[in-house]
């Protein structure tokens, strides 16, 4: 774990420290459950993110994707009598569809990755809106799926399972147990494997990756299908959660979640920085928040302020804390005296410094 | 040249710089006349970086005086030192490539009009910058905007910001190691302009023979301490090299250990992006390193990425091995055993925020997992055998890449495709930017491949390394090998006549 994840860590420790003193109910079975429900949900997607985000890439139609394939989803299951497996492999397919598109469009034909999934989330938006003739898609009365529902909405507890009913935890929430899966996964995928070192160098240096013989076109194509298939499978288990999706509002602004997520967690929008961990904990934190307006009574209005707030304190202090202890290490390199890379920073037209040298 | 003369109106006296543990410049004295043109010269680390920095401002000297016309400064400020009539000019520029010429000599100092508008006067704005641009002997017009200009012409824009502000001293930090030999020469030609207008210039280089043609004097720093001044016509290379290093060095020819080898790669009528309708045809060998001369913009850089698969071709084949090579990619050329060693070393031959144990793997990180996962500790393994191997100087194989000198980083890039089985590897301009020391063992590290039966080709500009290393030499001319010389036959008139593309 890195420092700032660390960091991250003992700021949401203190926030739920300080919510739970305040009221109680912070901590209440049903609580911690219903929240987890909600980091799970969001982190799916988020991990996604965290993988277009490190290409330098970044991903804003998650939100329409969310809405067009839990329609879509919906639809085949309830209306047209597609079986649910079925169905959920092809809402995948069409979302690995879109990442491919997404990347292609960024890596083949140049075009900025802001500018291919704005297009999309316009898109996904109206085509979603469309299908459903701005009506509400939802299952008719009666009309009921035991397996499905169970595997993304149901709870378990897990210590029971394992000990045989001996010893007894919470119930822990599908969707939660589903994300750290996914986590475990995309931990080692990105911190371990050919292609995560791949992503963190694409990310830093495309042109560097390139003189090193990485086709750097599939793995930024890579990032944008591990984004989208992350999506559809969260698109699966919000449309099982809400149960009806009005696809003029749902999943709205669900992008920005995942990003300002990642950026919490120690993402840099330039690629090449972040962490498995830290868009987790940024997922977790985000969700605290939403908790803390709730259970202190402060309007729901104001959840967006507050969320906006506490990200750009933490973006803050962490820029901060960066500059501290990059001024720390300039001053150590000095102690560790070079000679002729000393001195202040100088201004243009001044003689520069080139990097700070060990003695050739 | 007019011999300078008049009173020197800058003097350094007794000036000395430590930083803790190292003496950065021990008893430094100097003074520039008007119209003096003073040569510096020394290894990396040898105390010019720090002179510099006194003389901007940046940096105070711990003891010492400087004096502006006869009179004593105890503190020499960066105010200071813009006040005296010193300018700088970089290795690196720092142009608006978005703006124009004009732009860019007065940025900052803009001519305005209308008032509280503060709108720029771009009339005012041309009229000033054009006369500075005619003086210079510059061929574009203050109008042109910069991304259209060369590099040499880049630098021109910077010497006439440097005339704008009315510079007595300009100093010329390395402004040579990034240009071909006929922008030199007219680099050379200005600071010849400089000087006949009284304008005093302090040029430091690595390109020796550049100081032995435009310098009245030559200082010579080694380990901080002046070792030596030249006068007229004492100052020629061995005297220099021999004081900078203490020792005779020079690029002294090492001739293969092993006869060449059969053709390993060959062009056959290769047309580039930049040239489309001229091919290229080369055949290069194991054993041998066949030198690639050349004016910039030759065609070398492109052709280069050509063969490693980052381009593709618009025509021809490249054979390998006598079979046709398809490279859709650098990783098909990788692949194959065609390494290359770029120009751009920070931009595209390493990932500077990554490690050196990191950036030896990249090429070739299947081979150092374990169960799919990179196993970290493999990788620090060969890195470390690297390390040895290379001679590569750092405190560890998990430093940052950045962190180390040009030099050490360049051994870096090798060390990332010598871990690899090479066939053929292409140095393009492989020892820009990197001190004597480090040169001569690059060069050595390159005979060690040819002698391994590696095929070695090094695109390079600098005339001496191109003769001083090379079994053969191509030289090519707007964008086709205009000649091919070998040993015997290889003199810098002979290159400099293909490269211009006269007949021998």
């Amino acid at each position: 774990m890195l420092k700032k994840d660390l960091g991250l860590l003992v700021l949401i420790i203190v926030v739920g420290a300080v919510v739970a003193i305040i009221n109680p109910r912070f901590l209440s079975p049903i609580n911690i459950a219903n929240t987890a429900n909600l980091v799970g949900l969001f982190g799916i997607f988020a991990i996604g993110q965290g993988f277009v985000i490190i290409t330098g890439g970044i991903e804003l139609s998650v939100g329409s994707m969310i809405a067009i394939l839990g329609v879509i989803f919906i639809d085949l299951i309830a209306n047209q009598g597609v079986p649910w497996p079925l169905a959920a492999l092809l809402v995948i397919v069409i979302g690995l569809a879109m990442g491919l598109v997404h990347g292609l469009l960024v890596t083949r034909m140049n075009l900025q990755p802001f500018v291919v999934t704005l297009c999309g989330l316009l898109i996904y938006r109206g085509i979603a809106r469309f299908y459903t003739h701005d009506a509400t898609a939802g299952f008719p009365f009666g009309v009921n799926f035991p397996d499905l529902e169970w595997l993304t909405t149901g709870r378990t507890d897990i210590v029971a399972l394992i000990t045989g009913g001996n010893l007894h935890s919470l119930l822990i929430p599908h969707s939660f147990i589903f994300m750290i899966v996914v986590a475990v996964v995309m931990w080692f995928v990105l911190h371990r494997s050919v292609f995560g070192r791949y992503l963190f160098a694409v990310g830093k240096n495309e042109e560097a990756a390139r003189y090193s013989g990485i086709r750097t076109t599939r793995v930024i194509v890579a990032a944008y299908i591990i984004c989208a298939v992350l999506t559809a499978i969260a698109a699966i288990f919000f449309a099982m959660y809400t149960r009806s999706i009005l696809p003029s509002g749902h999943g709205n602004f669900y992008e920005l979640y995942a990003i300002a997520a990642a950026v919490l967690g120690g993402f840099s929008l330039r690629g090449g920085e972040g962490s498995i961990v830290g868009v987790v904990l940024g997922v977790i934190l985000l969700q605290v928040l939403q908790n803390l307006v709730n259970l202190l009574g402060i309007p729901s209005s104001l959840n967006f302020a507050v969320m906006g707030s506490v990200i750009l304190i933490g973006v803050l202090a962490d820029n901060q804390f960066a500059k501290f202890r990059e001024r720390r290490r300039q001053a150590q390199a000095l102690a560790a005296s070079q000679p002729g890379h000393g001195g202040p920073v100088p201004i243009a037209m001044r003689p520069r410094e080139s990097e700070a040298e060990t003695r050739a | 040249m007019p011999e300078p003369t008049g009173e020197p109106f800058l003097r350094l006296s007794g000036i000395r710089k430590s930083y803790p543990g190292v003496v950065a410049l021990a008893d430094f004295s100097m003074e520039v006349r008007p119209g003096e043109v003073i040569g510096i010269v020394g290894e990396n680390g040898a105390g010019k970086s720090t002179l510099m920095k006194i003389l901007g401002g940046v940096t105070e000297p711990d003891r010492g005086a400087i004096e502006v016309d006869g009179s004593v400064r105890d503190a020499f400020t960066v105010e200071d030192s813009m006040k005296a009539g010193i300018a700088f000019v970089h290795q690196e520029l720092n142009l608006f490539e978005n703006l124009d010429v004009a732009a860019n000599v007065y940025i900052g100092r803009e001519p305005r009009r209308y008032g509280f508008l503060r709108l720029i006067d771009t009339d005012r704005l041309h009229a000033a910058v054009q006369p500075l641009l005619d003086r210079l002997g510059a061929s574009f017009s203050s109008t042109t905007p910069v991304e259209r200009l060369s590099l040499a012409q880049r630098q021109m824009v910077e010497i006439a910001r440097v005339l704008s502000v009315d510079a007595r001293l300009v100093i010329f930090d390395e402004p040579t190691s990034a240009l071909p030999v006929a922008e030199t020469e007219k680099l050379l030609e200005v600071i010849a302009g400089l000087k006949a207008h009284g304008i005093s210039v302090i040029f430091i280089s690595h390109r020796l023979h550049e100081i032995v043609e435009s310098c009245d004097r030559v200082l010579v720093l080694r380990d901080g301490h002046l070792v030596g001044a030249l006068h007229d016509d004492g100052i020629h290379h061995d005297a220099m090299v021999k004081l900078m290093v203490g020792r005779d060095l020079k690029v002294a020819y090492a001739p293969p250990a092993v006869p060449r080898g059969e053709v390993a790669l060959s062009a056959r009528g290769i047309r580039t992006s930049t040239y489309p309708h001229r091919d290229i045809d080369l055949d290069l060998h194991r054993g041998e390193i066949l030198g690639l001369a050349g004016l910039v913009g030759a065609g070398r850089t492109e052709l280069a990425r050509v063969l490693f698969g980052i381009d593709r071709a618009l025509g021809g084949a490249i054979m390998l091995d006598g079979r046709e090579a398809r490279f859709a990619s650098s990783a098909d050329a990788v692949r194959a055993g065609v390494f290359l060693v770029p120009e751009d070393r920070k931009g595209a031959g390493l990932l500077l925020d990554l490690t050196i144990a990191e950036n030896v793997s990249l090429p070739n990180l299947a081979a150092y997992c374990r169960h799919m996962l990179v196993s970290g500790e493999r990788e620090r393994a060969r890195a470390e055998r690297s390390r040895v191997e290379l001679d590569i100087r750092t405190p560890g194989v998990t430093i940052r890449t950045g962190a180390l000198s040009g030099g050490n980083q360049q051994k870096v890039v090798l060390a990332k495709w010598l871990a690899m089985e090479p066939r053929v590897i292409i140095f393009d301009e492989p020892t820009r930017g990197i001190d004597i020391g480090a040169k001569s063992e690059i060069y050595r590290l390159m005979r060690g491949l040819a002698d391994n039966g590696v095929a070695v080709l090094m695109i390079s500009s600098d005339m001496e390394e191109v003769i001083g290393v090379s079994d053969r030499v191509a030289v090519m001319h707007e964008g086709h090998i205009s000649g091919i010389l070998d040993r015997a036959q290889c003199s810098e008139e002979n290159i400099l006549r293909l490269a211009v593309g006269k007949p021998l």
